[in-house]
């Protein structure tokens, strides 16, 4: 094993673990502060402009919404920013900001693309630099990146409020929490970060292409852009969606090891410390680290063996006389699709990551990775985006699998089955199951249908096992709104941007509508106290349970299809 | 007015104020910002010679196929390096044309340098993730001094010390890998930099 996570490579993780322990409390903190209404050290700049919002549109921040109000409202608001951003990419030839004259998409790919953004999922069937306007990037997909990541934030909150009400309809206020998310939140924070990214090297800027004569006499044209704004939030929110077509594998998206050690926090930032939010929130800083203690033990273990199966490299190429070792001089390892400034430790973290977390951006070409490598994301993306998981939906999705686990646990001991205080029962079984269930259905019913007809063939581009694979990633990158791909895939077709759209949709709200649904049964319950037969909820036989839980159900979901993919796929390649 | 064209009313007003917040003073400060802080790097990196013409980015790849150039990664894009539409090969590793690709690259390595020990970097034989990639590791870059020195006809040592003049260590020792600058290299070849 020595020779394939070296030393520096274990210490790079190191440092990205403890970075993210270090925000875990301050950041956490600070969002319970937000969420719970209180004056954070922003208010004096952001109130003024939060309350001239409400006052424009008559919103009465204090009124209280029952959880069928609140996923109305969630709903209209989603279709309002998916309406807006379909036409501005249709139109976006009449538009301003459009050096190079691109055309409005056509029909299919604005609709992927706006149903993309607004699930947090930021599929991407286009190329950016080759596609997008200025504007569709600034005012469309900018704008959804930040909102649809503040409505997975406010579903979050709601379902706190849940669990914590007392015999009461209310669960908040929708139109507040997505306006507080993104003034005091993700604003604040995507201005910090674009920063950074633009010392570091990423460009900002609203120049036409440049052209240039390279050295050896060829023309070479120079795609350029408001990058770096883009770019913050797109790894805060767990957006994922690129600027450029290769995402942050591209020199002026992801320029060095800072901005690509910056990025790769800002993918982990908020999911890790909702889990503090989460303890302060519920009063029991415990049950926040209980959770974010489940998934680093499943994170943990599946990034190190991503690592190793990339560093040991492509056994195909061991025929010819390559060295694929690692050594002061080169990172060795499976290199192709991968950039030289990341290396190999760097692309697996970043692949990793951005699957655990629902980010799906990337910054090497997972289509490219040894075979077990890519399993891994893939693997990530099939628990259902519940390791870290997107802002707000991965600790609420992961919510839904604390509550089975309670439910499970209960019944094993007899007991009626409670969590922080609340009686598990039916209702609350069943809208669990669903928001864990749904998701697959749809992985599995879409590639089953893109496999059998023409249309769905017609998009593969590695043959074999690996063709298999791409199909079952992208339906499982869509309907668990991650939007990393096996990028062979060619998926800008009406058949996929239309069958993909319809998964982003499922994944995205037959999981909030249950969510919603919960969080309204358990804010209409009693409290009843902790006595001796509470199952706790906080303890490492619970953590244990928990994640045997998560496992189970995505391994008994998912084994077949990773075994006729990249485990067919890892023989044949060991066989050359 | 009944209450759900009101609530629809109100999102669309909603989304609106964001669009003009978040979608667009957002980034204008941002710009705002960068170009009073960080100009250069705000327009992409260009390096400039000495007589104020740009000759490139030092973040974006060019294609180098001549001897006397150092070359660098094997690009995807439609043509290489093309810096309007970035792209990776998406090969998988059983890919009959991942393999067609490096033996390719391989008989041009060979055609200059007929050594048949010493064992090729694997970055020089495969493509990068963008196509764009600006860069190769220092084992790749060395393997290329003897056809690079006896195009130009000078010395292997000066041609390392310019490799190792246009080399990045990984930052503070740890970040990243070390790498190598391959159009830095080729231009402070052709003495077009310092």
């Amino acid at each position: 094993m020595a020779h394939l996570l070296t030393m520096n490579g274990l210490l790079q993780l190191v440092a990205y673990f403890l970075i993210l322990a270090i925000f875990y409390i301050p950041i956490g903190n600070y969002m319970a502060n937000v969420f719970s209404g209180k004056t954070t050290v922003l208010s004096p700049i952001v109130k003024p402009i939060e309350k001239s919002i409400y006052n424009l549109l008559s919103i009465n921040p204090e009124k209280g919404m029952n959880w069928r109000e609140y996923a109305i409202t969630l709903l209209a608001f989603s279709f309002a920013g998916f309406v807006l951003l379909y036409l501005i990419l249709l139109f976006q030839g009449f538009l301003p900001f459009n050096p190079q004259k691109f055309a409005g998409l056509s029909p299919h790919l604005a609709f992927n693309t706006a149903v993309s953004f607004i699930t947090n999922t930021n599929w991407q069937s286009y190329g950016g630099e080759s596609t997008l306007s200025y504007f569709s990037q600034m005012a469309g997909l900018c704008t959804q990146n930040f909102v649809s990541a503040a409505v997975g934030l406010s579903v979050l909150i709601a379902l706190i409020r849940g669990l914590n009400g007392v015999e009461t309809s209310d669960i908040g206020n929708f139109w507040a929490d997505v306006t507080r998310t993104n003034l005091y939140i993700l604003l604040p924070l995507s201005l910090i970060v674009a920063i950074l990214l633009g010392l570091s090297g990423v460009i900002q800027n609203f120049q036409n292409y440049l052209e240039i004569t390279t050295l050896e006499g060829a023309k070479q044209t120079i795609a350029m852009g408001p990058v770096a704004s883009q770019e913050a939030i797109k790894m805060l929110g767990t957006n994922g969606g690129g600027f450029f077509n290769v995402n942050s594998a591209h020199p002026f998206e992801n320029p060095t090891p800072i901005s690509n050690f910056i990025e790769v926090v800002s993918i982990l930032l908020i999911p890790v410390a909702l889990c503090q939010t989460y303890g302060v929130m519920v009063n029991d800083k415990k049950q926040g680290l209980a959770i974010i203690a489940a998934m680093v033990l499943i994170f943990a273990p599946l990034l190190i063996f991503c690592v190793t199966q990339e560093q040991a490299g492509n056994h195909v190429l061991t025929t010819l006389n390559i060295d694929q070792s690692v050594n002061s001089l080169q990172a060795g390892g499976n290199m192709e699709g991968k950039e030289t400034r990341f290396g190999i430790v760097n692309s697996a973290l970043w692949a990793s990551a951005t699957t655990a977390a629902s980010n799906g951006s990337v910054n090497a070409m997972h289509d490219s990775f040894t075979p077990l490598g890519g399993l891994v994301p893939m693997v990530f993306m099939m628990f259902g985006e519940v390791i870290f998981g997107g802002v707000g939906s991965g600790l609420y999705g992961m919510l839904h699998f604390v509550i089975m686990t309670v439910f499970i646990a209960g019944l094993m001991v007899g007991r009626t089955p409670e969590y922080l205080g609340k009686k598990i029962q039916s209702y609350e079984m069943k809208m669990a199951s669903l928001a864990v269930l749904v998701p697959s259905l749809f992985v599995l019913i879409g590639v089953s249908i893109a496999l059998m007809t023409k249309a769905g063939q017609a998009g593969i581009f590695n043959n074999g096992a690996q063709g298999f694979s791409e199909v079952l990633y992208a339906l499982t990158s869509a309907a668990n709104n991650n939007g990393s791909a096996f990028a062979g895939l060619g998926a800008n077709s009406p058949f996929y941007n239309t069958l993909l759209g319809v998964c982003m949709l499922a994944g995205r709200y037959w999981i909030i509508i249950p969510t919603l649904a919960l969080a309204g049964s358990l804010a209409g319950k009693k409290h009843i106290p902790i006595s001796a037969g509470t199952l706790p909820t906080h303890t490492p036989l619970f953590v244990g349970i928990l994640i045997g839980v998560i496992i189970l159900v995505g391994v008994l979901t998912y084994a077949p299809s990773l075994a006729l993919g990249p485990v067919v796929e890892h023989l044949h390649m060991i066989k050359e | 007015m009944n209450n759900i064209a009101k609530t629809t009313l109100k999102s669309f007003g909603l989304m609106l104020i964001f669009t003009a917040i978040l979608g667009g003073i957002y980034p204008m400060i941002t710009s705002l910002l960068l170009e009073g802080f960080a100009k250069p790097q705000s327009i992409g990196s260009l390096i400039k010679a000495k007589d104020g013409s740009i000759l490139g980015s030092s973040l974006i790849g060019q294609n180098f196929e001549k001897p006397k150039y150092l070359w660098g990664r094997l690009s995807a894009t439609s043509t290489p390096y093309d810096a309007a539409a970035s792209s990776g090969s998406n090969l998988g590793v059983n890919n009959p044309v991942l393999l067609e690709n490096a033996k390719a690259r391989i008989e041009n390595l060979k055609k200059y340098k007929n050594d048949e020990n010493t064992k090729i970097p694997v970055d020089l034989v495969t493509a990068s993730g963008s196509g764009l990639d600006p860069e190769i590791s220092p084992a790749a870059a060395y393997y290329q001094i003897p056809r690079i020195a006896k195009a130009r006809g000078i010395t292997g040592a000066s041609v390392k010390a310019i490799i190792d003049k246009s080399t990045k260590k990984r930052t503070l020792n740890l970040l990243g890998e070390s790498r190598v600058n391959v159009l830095e290299v080729n231009l402070r070849l052709d003495g077009k930099i310092d």
